[in-house]
């Protein structure tokens, strides 16, 4: 490997995308269009659900309750009704998402500082939705109970147990608000996903004009064509990390608590394994539509199985087992704990060791496969 | 264009080229079947034959591009079986299609070729010169993608001798040029090989064949004839033009 072949072979990549003036638009373009489309459209957090109310009890308390319950901005009362099968009915005709019973003892039992039970009914067909609307009731029942409680600690010995039984405390995104946890997944999906589809794309479009050809004839070394090509896109990712966290730090409030230079050094371990990923992808690929269509067969997977919109808790064994062959994984658990929970390199060693690994596999693998050959 | 290189002294006797039964098959067909001849240091050697006779393969397999399936050949003293990468600083290598960066300029595939080349100080010097001696100075900052097709082939030529090879290998160069454009390329090529670099060329053009110091006959893989064009010509009986043989060869493949 010689620096000044090195040099050559990067100098022309930087003049060519320069030329490129659609696809540095798009590069540059794209992260923040998808951040302002998954910030703003595409919420994982529900507002606005359509509630059912079946209050037995019709009570001071009761109404205080549902009142609480609406000001989460999670639920809208639309309907009364009169009895609990009406209450299903409406959700399963899809009339309403979700239905809170109160029993008719509500009231009198929280007087008595007896616990009480009031249902709540939520169509979970979709699990996300569901989920998150669970976690909004729970946290105003909590608060509920510890308002009841103060106000019976001047009369401490009537107390039994809890008023209401839940118990959940979200931390480090305590409004519960899913653009706080999508920003830093899109920085991740950003990277993989450029990285990947350009750099198969360069450099099967070599291939296929044929300067690929004219290329190999020279003393130029595999390495050297491979490193050449790809390190332009080092410095296009950093712009898109820069640029998605500058967006989301300023536009999504998303706290930056950690130390951004982990961010930025564990980035280039990230950049590295999926530029080797998309060049391993060229070394299959013999013309630029199969390029894609490699990179989109990656990308699915990337996004279903690596944490970025489901939680991998809930994956079913195998499907966590090939979520930890993805960058992405390592990486979004990286972020997460950088940015929202402040880890610090100690913390996030693990996964950056896991991203080092993937990165000299991928890389290593795809230097081996690319043979300065024909045929 | 003094070769740099030893054993390949212009005008010296030994063969700069050596190919020794040289086999290639793909899938089911065989490309080149049992090839053998010599090239000579300073030779305009051609390489002729009607489409799908095997002048790229063979071309290719000396550039150590293809792997031979069997066979050995040396090219500028290395043996390009075993060792395909070290003959590429000792060869210039033009494709069949235009290689080059249609979205950089004359100027900087020029500048990126010679660092590829490795050439450090004097490279400058070094593009000037191909600028000149390619006649190509007219357009040193006109992309090379919108170049004319003569401009566009010397152009290519330019960058496969920055690094002064002893040996170039030319790939059908003169295939959709016009006759001013391949009377000035051939002016160049007779001026290299004056200066003592070994020129292979392969054509199907048979009216190329007088250009050629020895020429080789390809036809379905297979070499039929090897010698100066005179040679070449008898050895298919007396009165015959290379054009008439080169018909007679591609009607009976058709058959």
């Amino acid at each position: 490997m010689t620096r000044h072949r090195l040099r050559s072979m990067i100098w022309k990549e930087f003049i060519q995308m320069r030329r490129d003036r659609a696809t540095v638009a798009l590069m540059l373009g794209i992260p923040i269009i998808q951040l302002l489309a998954f910030g703003f459209a595409i919420r994982l957090d529900v507002r606005h659900l359509p509630m059912a109310v079946y209050d037995e009890s019709r009570t001071q308390e009761s109404r205080d309750l549902i009142q609480k319950l609406e000001a989460t901005g999670n639920f809208d009362v639309t309907r009364h009704v009169g009895s609990y099968e009406e209450a299903n009915r409406l959700i399963d005709r899809g009339a309403v998402r979700a239905a809170i019973v109160i029993p008719e003892d509500y009231a009198r039992r929280i007087k008595r500082g007896r616990s009480t039970a009031p249902q709540l009914l939520v169509d979970a067909s979709d699990p996300n939705t569901s989920q998150n609307a669970i976690a909004a009731a729970q946290l105003v029942g909590q608060r509920k109970n510890i308002e009841i409680l103060s106000s019976l600690s001047r009369a401490p010995s009537r107390v039994e147990t809890p008023p209401v039984d839940i118990r959940v405390r979200p931390l480090y995104n305590p409004a519960l608000k899913s653009s706080i946890f999508i920003v830093p997944g899109i920085i991740g999906m950003i990277l993989s996903i450029t990285m990947v589809i350009i750099t198969s794309m360069s450099v099967v479009r070599e291939r296929e004009s044929g300067t690929l050809e004219q290329l190999i004839v020279t003393p130029i070394t595999r390495g050297e064509i491979m490193i050449g090509k790809i390190a332009p896109y080092v410095l296009v990712g950093y712009v898109q990390l820069t640029a998605v966290l500058t967006l989301g730090h300023f536009i999504f409030n998303v706290p930056i608590r950690g130390s951004l230079l982990v961010i930025y050094v564990v980035t280039f371990l990230f950049i590295t394994a999926n530029l080797g990923l998309g060049l391993f992808i060229s070394t299959l690929a013999k013309t630029q539509a199969q390029a894609m269509q490699g990179s989109y067969f990656f990308f699915l997977p990337n996004v279903l199985l690596s944490g970025f919109m489901f939680p991998r808790e809930g994956m079913p064994v195998l499907a966590r087992e090939v979520g930890l062959l993805f960058p992405l994984t390592y990486y979004l658990q990286i972020l997460r704990g950088v940015i929202l929970k402040g880890e610090n390199f100690l913390d996030v060693l693990p996964q950056t060791g896991m991203l080092l690994l993937l990165a000299l596999l991928f890389f290593g693998f795809s230097v081996q496969r690319f043979q300065k050959r024909l045929g | 264009m003094p070769g740099s290189f030893p054993g390949t002294e212009p005008g010296g006797t030994d063969p700069v080229v050596e190919v020794h039964s040289i086999v290639r098959r793909f899938a089911k067909i065989t490309a080149v079947d049992d090839v053998s001849f010599e090239i000579r240091s300073g030779e305009i050697f051609g390489i002729l034959g009607p489409n799908g006779s095997g002048k790229t393969t063979t071309v290719r397999i000396l550039c150590g591009l293809l792997q031979p399936t069997s066979g050995t050949a040396r090219v500028a003293g290395i043996d390009v079986v075993r060792d395909p990468d070290a003959v590429k600083s000792r060869i210039g290598y033009m494709s069949q299609s235009f290689g080059l960066y249609r979205d950089l300029t004359v100027e900087e595939n020029l500048r990126f070729y010679a660092g590829v080349y490795d050439l450090e100080r004097g490279w400058r010097e070094r593009v000037d010169w191909a600028i000149q001696a390619m006649h190509i100075s007219a357009a040193p900052r006109q992309l090379a993608g919108t170049l004319s097709g003569g401009i566009k082939q010397r152009l290519a030529l330019a960058c496969a001798l920055l690094h002064s090879p002893p040996v170039v290998f030319l790939d059908e160069p003169t295939a959709g040029v016009d006759p001013a454009a391949r009377r000035l390329f051939w002016k160049i090529i007779r001026g290299l090989a004056d200066g003592g670099t070994t020129v292979i060329v392969t054509t199907h053009y048979m009216d190329e064949a007088e250009k050629f110091d020895r020429l080789a006959f390809l036809s379905r893989g297979k070499l039929k004839a090897v010698g100066t064009p005179g040679e070449v010509k008898s050895s298919f009986g007396v009165g015959r033009s290379l054009e008439d043989i080169f018909v007679t060869l591609q009607e009976g493949e058709g058959a």
